[in-house]
């Protein structure tokens, strides 16, 4: 099981590189046809790289997070997240949660310590038992929290999560020059087939996500803006909506007080520093 | 017994201000850098379907709970946090108690490439990694009024100190002040047909509650894999119950028999280990205890176990609720003379979390013994109502004891209980 898990975006390549190769030999597609096909996908990586390469070096950040779950008749209910951000030098981020509403769950923690190349290792703290419980990090699909934010959009998006191609050049935004991109999980416990990602080529700045489900159709769509760039260099959205279809509900999240290059270290993001949250 | 739910209430009260004026002065010395105020109140109804099996019991009681936090933190980064407790019931004056759950200093720092951090006074520690029981968990004395689960803890005195870095994390305590454990009193349900006097309590050491208990765990997380290894050294947070001729009463005029407490001096070695692999959690815990005594009030050291999983089911039938099932076998080496419930046990439970706006949970569970016919089935609903209320409706069921059995006595205390929580 373990191996399998492990194994998992090993063979994902290899399916991959298999179907390439048979749609040299077998399709009769041309080789220009192919490479073109390859160039998309050369693109789209290209675009995810950079956009990651432009977000690097943030050191550390937190944010106060604020969502607003509205149902079809348009009830809404709130909760409020303190955000701690870690980036780590050859893996993926580290991130803990702290969570202020509703007010029974004052005082819960996740911590994730986020991988490249495998499953992120996720801590939950449970104030009233003063328990620290190593939990499933399979839980990717799940709600956040009852929005109808899943954990796996809630965490970072590794580039090497995702096979990416170029879809096509388009306005976004505020009407701004933005690039298409299609990226489909590589992990096979995702909900997605695959995201529909607008970014603007000047900055790229994630404008828009289209979220479709295993079954193709379009489930979700998430809209960003009010945009603040920190520290001259870091983009961030000030505004999240997340509109799901299929429900009628949808969720607003607003990020609040945002401060770059704090003095959180590593020690906030271990075990025992879970069980010093308040 | 009036004088003394006025009396615990008055502490609690005390308590209460105290904190509320240290608070205060704090503050206006502006040292404050944070401050922080929350907690739970809640309302409770017990109701027992089956009549009483002693004379003064009743079918029901209510009460509410009280369990204000405190957390101040200054300019430098010290940490106090206070946790009174305090809760009122209606039938058993027992049950209606205060405890101070936590008050102490936290400190912490680097050393080298990890940290260190110190808490000073009185605390609560959890060990273990297994659900239907708290095996390993050694550190706190249990509250065995609030729940039969035996899962509520008191208040510690400690002096704790956990180091910490990539070689792991070394946790080391030293404790006094022993705490007695909380029993029903006569007019409570969930008891034994004696009551348990708790005007006295017998310690082996001579230096009975101020005797020095040290206990010191290492855990580490490697991959896929969290465990831990721990040792206590101390005075038992189990008695060994013993029949009293002469307890409960007046000077020459003794009160109904009645049993005391004695706390042993024991040893107990644990491990607890958590495989943690995509949807399934392996999980272990075991202890060695020397030095307690068994049913027969003989002293037997024993080994026992809890091994088992659980199991995850995310995005039950591509709808957001998530179906978690729970398999253990609880063991304990010395059989028909082990001192609680789980000698050989299997343990079985359902859990649904809707994850809806409401936090919809539904938890059913069964503890079934595997050497005589008894069951504990339990049931467990919790939703909230609002950002600030939720609502939470318990049952248990025993069935099928035995009159051999240990619990024989709780054979008609099943109960249903309903609580109204305001968070704040």
């Amino acid at each position: 099981m373990i191996f399998d898990k492990l194994l998992r975006p090993v063979r994902g390549l290899r399916a991959a590189r298999f179907t390439l190769l048979a749609m040299f030999v077998f399709s009769g597609m041309s080789l220009q046809e192919a490479s073109a096909a390859d160039q998309e996908e050369e693109k789209g990586l290209q675009i995810a790289r950079d956009a990651r390469n432009q977000d690097e070096g943030f050191g550390n950040f937190t944010a106060g997070m604020t969502m607003v779950l509205r149902n079809k008749k348009g009830q809404e209910s709130l909760r409020e997240v303190r955000v701690k951000v870690l980036e780590a030098e050859n893996d993926g981020n580290k991130s803990l949660f702290v969570f202020d509403q509703p007010r029974d769950a004052r005082g819960t923690a996740l911590l994730i310590h986020g991988h490249k190349d495998r499953p992120d290792d996720q801590w939950l703290y449970l104030p009233a038992l003063k328990r620290v419980k190593r939990i499933s990090s399979s839980n990717r699909s799940g709600s956040f929290m009852g929005s109808e934010f899943t954990y796996e959009d809630m965490t970072v998006q590794e580039v090497e999560k995702f096979t990416y191609r170029y879809l096509r050049d388009e306005p976004c935004g505020d009407g701004l020059d933005c690039v298409v991109t299609e990226r489909v999980p590589v992990e096979k416990g995702s909900v997605y087939r695959r995201q529909v990602v607008w970014r603007d080529k000047a900055e790229l700045r994630v404008w828009k996500v289209e979220y479709f489900d295993r079954k193709d159709a379009h489930l979700k769509t998430l809209t960003l803006g009010e945009y603040q760039q920190y520290l001259e260099s870091y983009w961030r959205a000030g505004r999240m909506v997340m509109i799901n279809h299929l429900t009628g509900k949808s969720t607003d999240l607003v990020w609040t007080d945002y401060r770059f290059k704090t003095d959180i270290d590593d020690r906030d993001f271990t075990r025992t520093g879970l069980r010093r949250v308040r | 017994m009036p004088s003394r739910v006025l009396f615990r209430l008055l502490w609690f009260g005390a308590c209460v201000i105290g904190v509320a004026f240290f608070a205060a002065s704090s503050r206006a010395q502006s040292e404050v850098a944070e401050i922080d105020l929350s907690g739970r109140l809640s309302a409770e109804s017990r109701w027992f379907p089956r009549s009483a099996l002693f004379p003064g019991q009743g079918s029901h009681a209510t009460g509410f709970v009280a369990i204000p936090n405190l957390y101040l933190e200054d300019e430098a980064g010290r940490i106090l946090i206070v946790t009174p407790f305090f809760r009122y019931d209606s039938a058993d004056a027992r049950r209606t108690h205060f405890d101070l759950r936590e008050a102490y200093i936290l400190l912490s720092g680097a050393l080298g490439t990890g940290e260190w951090e110190l808490r000073l006074g009185i605390d609560r520690v959890f060990w273990g990694v297994v659900e239907s029981r708290h095996l390993v968990d050694i550190v706190n004395q249990i509250d065995l009024v609030e729940h039969p689960d035996e899962k509520t803890r008191m208040g510690q005195p400690m002096a704790y100190v956990t180091l910490s870095s990539d070689w792991g994390v070394l946790e080391l305590l030293g404790m006094t002040y022993h705490r007695a454990r909380t029993f029903p009193g006569s007019k409570g349900r969930l008891r034994a047909s004696l009551i348990v006097d708790d005007n006295r309590v017998e310690y082996e050491s001579s230096n009975g509650k101020w005797h020095p208990d040290f206990a010191a765990r290492y855990s580490h997380t490697l991959g896929l894999m969290d465990f831990g290894v721990s040792v206590f050294d101390g005075t038992a947070r189990e008695p060994t119950l013993g029949l009293c001729l002469d307890c409960n009463g007046q000077p020459g005029q003794p009160g109904p028999p009645a049993l005391y407490p004695t706390y042993e001096r024991i040893r107990q070695f644990g491990v607890d280990a958590q495989w943690t692999t995509g949807s399934l959690l392996l999980k272990l815990e075991a202890i060695r205890r020397t030095g307690a005594r068994n049913l027969l009030s003989r002293e037997e050291d024993f080994n026992a176990f809890v091994l088992g999983g659980e199991y995850s089911f995310f995005s039950l039938l591509g709808s957001d609720a998530d179906l978690t099932l729970f398999v253990e076998w609880d063991r304990d080496g010395r059989g028909r003379n082990a001192t609680n419930f789980y000698e050989n046990d299997l343990f079985a439970a359902l859990r649904i979390m809707l994850n809806d706006v409401q936090g919809t949970e539904m938890t059913a569970s069964v503890l079934h013994d595997l050497d005589r016919s008894q069951r504990i089935y339990g049931l467990e609903l919790a939703r909230r109502l609002s950002d600030t209320w939720s609502a939470n409706l318990e049952a248990i069921a025993i069935t099928n004891i035995d009159e051999s059995d240990l619990y024989y006595d709780l054979r008609r205390d099943g109960f249903v209980q309903f609580s109204l929580n305001y968070h704040f």
